[in-house]
């Protein structure tokens, strides 16, 4: 059994709305005891309603396993990271502090690295993962390319990432938009006043030594 | 006298809201059966698939089959497995016993049936049938609505029987029928994914009704640009083209100002006008009252948002516009439907493909639950109760006399001030809570004291019923089948997962058990949901919501029928309006359902909210939902990972208003309203209008919001003003009494 490669996990934080269906979708499966393996985060609730879904983004070369002094974590044939195998995870957290998408977590009182392992057991068999069939607003997708290329025009998918040096390549796609979106709305009083309000924003000023980040009106 | 019998706290120690949080099915076990049945919660009505084992539900799998949610599910839907088997489940009637520690012993379903009878048979022998009232609910299944509006008027012979749908959508179906002749969504959902602008009026789409946000964003895939008219930045707020920030109240202004808009630029379609409508001319005349410029002052929306509004949605071909509790929770709520009404007759995009209007129905069935009787004013297939065809049909389909049919009764809220003021005196109350869904609650809650009987049908003691004389123990959602009709009027059948437990019962046989015990039971034997359903359908024919030619078989073949749907060969109608349509009222002489088949223009008058700010009280308060919890929590209160996500209710303010009052994010904050004061801890947000708070009304007592909101009602619909009131804010002087008590609990 394996986890057909035509079919790929795609996720669109623009989509988004912060229920946390996927999050109690997920602990619906017993492989991880109850637990959710997604995390959802607001960005910043103060200033945005606006809310990312994190899963395992199932590297190519993943570094948690590569970090792992036990050879705790598998990446299976089909491209399927998963959790630490028990037996083996000492639970040093190197995996944790390594992810540079901040996925994988330490239960200390289990000693075990668990995570997402994109619904395993429901994604080798022909369904789909638990989180992307119910997330109302589709913002987890499982599908094919081409099913996310009618769906969603606008945007397009990427699985390449850059962390410094480091160029990552997943099995889960971010879905970015091909255009500049339109600025989301952020504060309601942008909306109600009729002469936008000056925003302060810092930009860098080459060769101005005293103050690299001068402060301009715009 | 319904008082509490014991102190309230002592009452929960006993009772709950009880957390239920224990995953009980998980991929590793191996459920005896999967029962394709629906959500139990709002007015979407998801597919679902329940895990059973061993007669408990264990879990769920997607129904991905399902058209209108393929799968999808908010949280409330995947945890909502975890009421059943709940530990504060009533298992036994409870009779009030202020002896008891808990308040309530456990008494003998028959005895309490018994002695329900003897309690109401002697207040109507000593006050007659009006002294007794009847209470529904808009999640029951509509054969229990129907059954319960013939219990009210057949068996107990009282008028006064309303639900809570009257806190929900009354306000559009009031609207619908004045302009279209009926009272349903237009298309169904999947009509919006193709349309070139959605409006999305007073609708907090993806905390209330998140599989909806699936379908604008599709939409918004493939070109539409999305208007949002909301005080709130709500998630579909966010990304949407144009967001109009408008001041809690004032949507009448608003929709004026841009008809008016569309007028002066030739964006309306005077053909469609002249030939399908009438009444333009006045509600011109009117608009012209409303100059850009003035709508601006009045709605507090920036003069150059709502001439692109009106571009926007003038200039458009094919168009989507719906409305939900943001601007019919008022007490111009009608007007304020009509106004949105107006904007769409005077596109002349409905009727169409991919052109559609709609009102996003709040709970589960308050839809069907308000077409077929337990209104006080509608008569099954939503008749009028005062006209006397109607009523003879109905009393020759209930086999009695026309003349022994009550006549309408009062609203929800009349219903408590007639408690109130002695006029009824014996109360049923059917899967609703007044006390804490009720404006003004405190007062409900006095009345309630005066009552001489109440007897409480609910599955969880909630709030009200702990004011109960008897409660009688009915059933979840998964224990009975039967009909439901979800937000585009698409009839949706409900299955049995499981047996009730203990001596609780399917609520259609307790009604039916009351109706034996008063000796009444004529018209009240039937054997099953089914048997319901076909009278049902019998009183319904040649109605406007004419369920005749739907079957349990039918509904199940073509995963829903809309109604109408007239005969047996009829496959429903999931586009009402269209060219050549034909309805029983026009009889052929047009698509509207009005003798001369055209629809009305009605003037869209704005006035002022009751109650509104002034020096005294300067802030706009508004209430509303949050996505884990639904209405007063009864259910979703006891399910532990959904409190998780949002354990108590806060006082949502902007930055600038909290830095003016000194209230910094996650303080204790007093709001206080002319009828009370609640301290709750603070959320200081940027997306919320800086003149206006917010707070979900899902909790009780000292967290209640409705201590704050105003008994204002709108004359036609007579819904509440919840969306507005004056109210005032400050740093609350300590932490709440109940902080210390109930905070890490609730």
């Amino acid at each position: 059994m394996s986890v057909p490669r035509h079919l790929e996990f795609f996720v669109d934080p623009s989509r988004c709305i912060g229920c946390r269906s996927c999050v109690e979708a997920c602990t619906e499966c017993d492989t991880h005891r109850g637990e959710s393996m997604i995390h959802l985060e607001f960005v910043d609730r103060g200033a945005s309603v606006q809310t990312v879904p994190v899963v395992c983004m199932h590297c190519e070369q993943p570094t948690c396993a590569e970090v792992c002094p036990a050879d705790a974590i598998k990446r299976t044939g089909d491209g399927v990271v998963q959790s630490a195998r028990k037996p083996r995870c000492i639970a040093c957290g190197n995996c944790v502090v390594a992810c540079p998408f901040g996925v994988p977590e330490l239960y200390i009182d289990r000693a075990i690295m668990m995570k997402c392992d994109m619904c395993y057991d429901r994604t080798s068999v022909g369904k789909k993962p638990m989180c992307a069939t119910v997330c109302p607003s589709q913002a987890l997708f499982f599908g094919t390319r081409e099913q996310i290329h009618a769906l969603r025009p606008q945007s397009m998918p990427t699985n390449t990432f850059r962390f410094g040096d480091q160029v990552i390549r997943t099995r889960v796609n971010v879905m970015v938009p091909r255009r500049p979106a339109a600025p989301a709305q952020i504060d309601v009083t942008a909306a109600m006043d009729e002469r936008p309000p000056s925003r302060a924003v810092r930009l860098p000023v080459v060769g101005d030594d005293a103050d690299p980040f001068a402060q301009v009106e715009v | 006298m319904a008082t509490l019998p014991v102190d309230d706290l002592a009452i929960t120690r006993a009772f709950g809201p009880h957390l239920s949080a224990r995953t009980r099915g998980g991929s590793a076990v191996e459920p005896d059966r999967l029962v394709k049945t629906h959500c139990c919660f709002c007015g979407q009505q998801c597919g679902i698939q329940l895990k059973v084992k061993d007669n408990e539900v264990i879990g769920f799998e997607p129904w991905e089959d399902f058209p209108f949610n393929r799968g999808m599910l908010c949280p409330k839907g995947v945890k909502r497995y975890l009421q059943g088997s709940h530990p504060d489940r009533l298992v036994t009637a409870l009779a009030r016993d202020p002896s008891v520690a808990s308040g309530f012993r456990p008494m003998a379903y028959e005895q309490a049936i018994e002695r329900a009878a003897r309690e109401i048979q002697r207040i109507q022998d000593k006050h007659g049938p009006s002294a007794v009232g009847v209470l529904g609910g808009a999640s029951l299944t509509t054969e229990k609505t129907y059954l319960l509006g013939k219990f009210a008027r057949v068996c107990l012979k009282t008028p006064y029987i309303d639900y809570n749908g009257r806190l929900c959508m009354v306000s559009a179906g009031a609207a619908n029928k004045k302009a279209f002749g009926i009272d349903r969504t237009t298309n169904p959902w999947s009509d919006m994914v193709g349309t070139e602008v959605i409006w999305v009026a007073g609708s907090n789409v993806a905390e209330c009704s998140p599989i909806t946000t699936n379908y604008i964003w599709q939409a918004r895939e493939l070109g539409a640009k999305v208007i949002v008219q909301d005080p709130r930045i709500t998630p579909i707020a966010r990304t949407c083209d144009l967001y109009l920030p408008i001041r809690p109240g004032r949507d009448a202004a608003l929709f004026a100002g841009v008809l008016q808009l569309m007028i002066e630029n030739g964006w309306i379609d005077r053909d469609f006008i002249e030939r399908e409508t009438v009444g333009f001319d006045e509600v011109a005349a009117y608009c012209a009252t409303w100059p850009v410029a003035r709508t601006a002052e009045v709605t507090g929306v920036p003069e150059r948002s709502i001439r692109k509004a009106a571009e926007l949605w003038g200039t458009a071909k094919s168009s989507f516009l719906f409305h939900a509790r943001g601007i019919e929770h008022h007490s111009n709520g009608v007007q304020n439907a009509l106004g949105t009404i107006n904007l769409v007759l005077a596109s002349g995009r409905i009727g169409k493909p991919k052109s559609g209007y709609g009102t996003i129905v709040g709970q589960a069935n308050g839809q069907g639950g308000r077409e077929h009787g337990q209104k006080c004013d509608q008569l099954p297939g939503w008749r009028d109760i005062s006209n006397p065809e109607h009523r003879k049909y109905i009393a020759s389909v209930w086999k009695i006399k026309e003349a022994d049919l009550p006549g309408p009764g009062v609203d929800a809220y009349e219903m408590f001030r007639k408690i109130d003021a002695g006029e009824i005196k014996g109360l049923i109350a059917i899967c609703f809570n007044p006390k804490v869904s009720l404006p003004d609650n405190q007062f409900v809650t006095r009345a309630l004291e005066k009552l001489e009987f109440f007897v409480a049908i609910d599955f969880f003691l909630n709030d009200t019923a702990r004011h109960a004389d008897l409660v009688l123990p009915g059933s979840l959602h998964e224990e009975d089948e039967g009909t439901v009709t979800q937000v585009e009027g698409r009839v949706i059948k409900v299955n049995k997962a499981v047996e009730c437990p203990g001596e609780a019962r399917q609520d259609w046989r307790i009604i039916q058990d009351l109706a034996k015990a008063l000796g009444r039971p004529h018209g009240f034997t039937f054997d099953g949901p089914r048997a319901i359903f076909d009278e049902l359908r019998v009183a319904s024919k040649g109605g406007v919501a004419d369920y005749s030619g739907i079957t349990y078989e039918k509904i199940e073949r073509q995963m829903g029928v809309f109604w109408p749907c007239p005969s047996d060969d009829h496959p429903g109608t999931p586009r009402l309006f269209e060219p050549g349509s034909d309805n029983p009222v026009a009889k052929g002489k047009g698509r509207f359902y009005f003798p001369d088949g055209k629809a009305r223009f009605n003037v869209a008058d704005y006035r002022p909210a009751v109650d509104d700010v002034s020096e005294e009280y300067p802030l706009f308060l508004t209430t509303g939902r949050v996505v884990s919890q639904f209405l007063s929590g009864t259910q979703t209160r006891r399910i532990g990972p959904l409190i998780k996500h949002y354990p108590e209710p806060r006082i949502e303010l902007h930055p600038r208003l909290a830095e003016k009052l000194g209230i910094a994010d996650g303080d204790w904050a007093t709001a206080e309203t002319r009828r009370g004061a609640i301290t709750l801890r603070a959320m200081v947000v940027t997306t919320i209008r800086p003149d206006t708070i917010f707070i979900p009304y899902h909790w009780p007592g000292d967290k209640s919001a409705n201590r704050l909101t105003v008994a204002a009602q709108d004359p036609i619909s007579k819904i509440p003003q919840y969306k507005v009131c004056g109210c005032r804010l400050r740093p609350a002087d300590g932490p709440p009494a109940y902080a210390q008590e109930r905070e890490a609990q609730q």
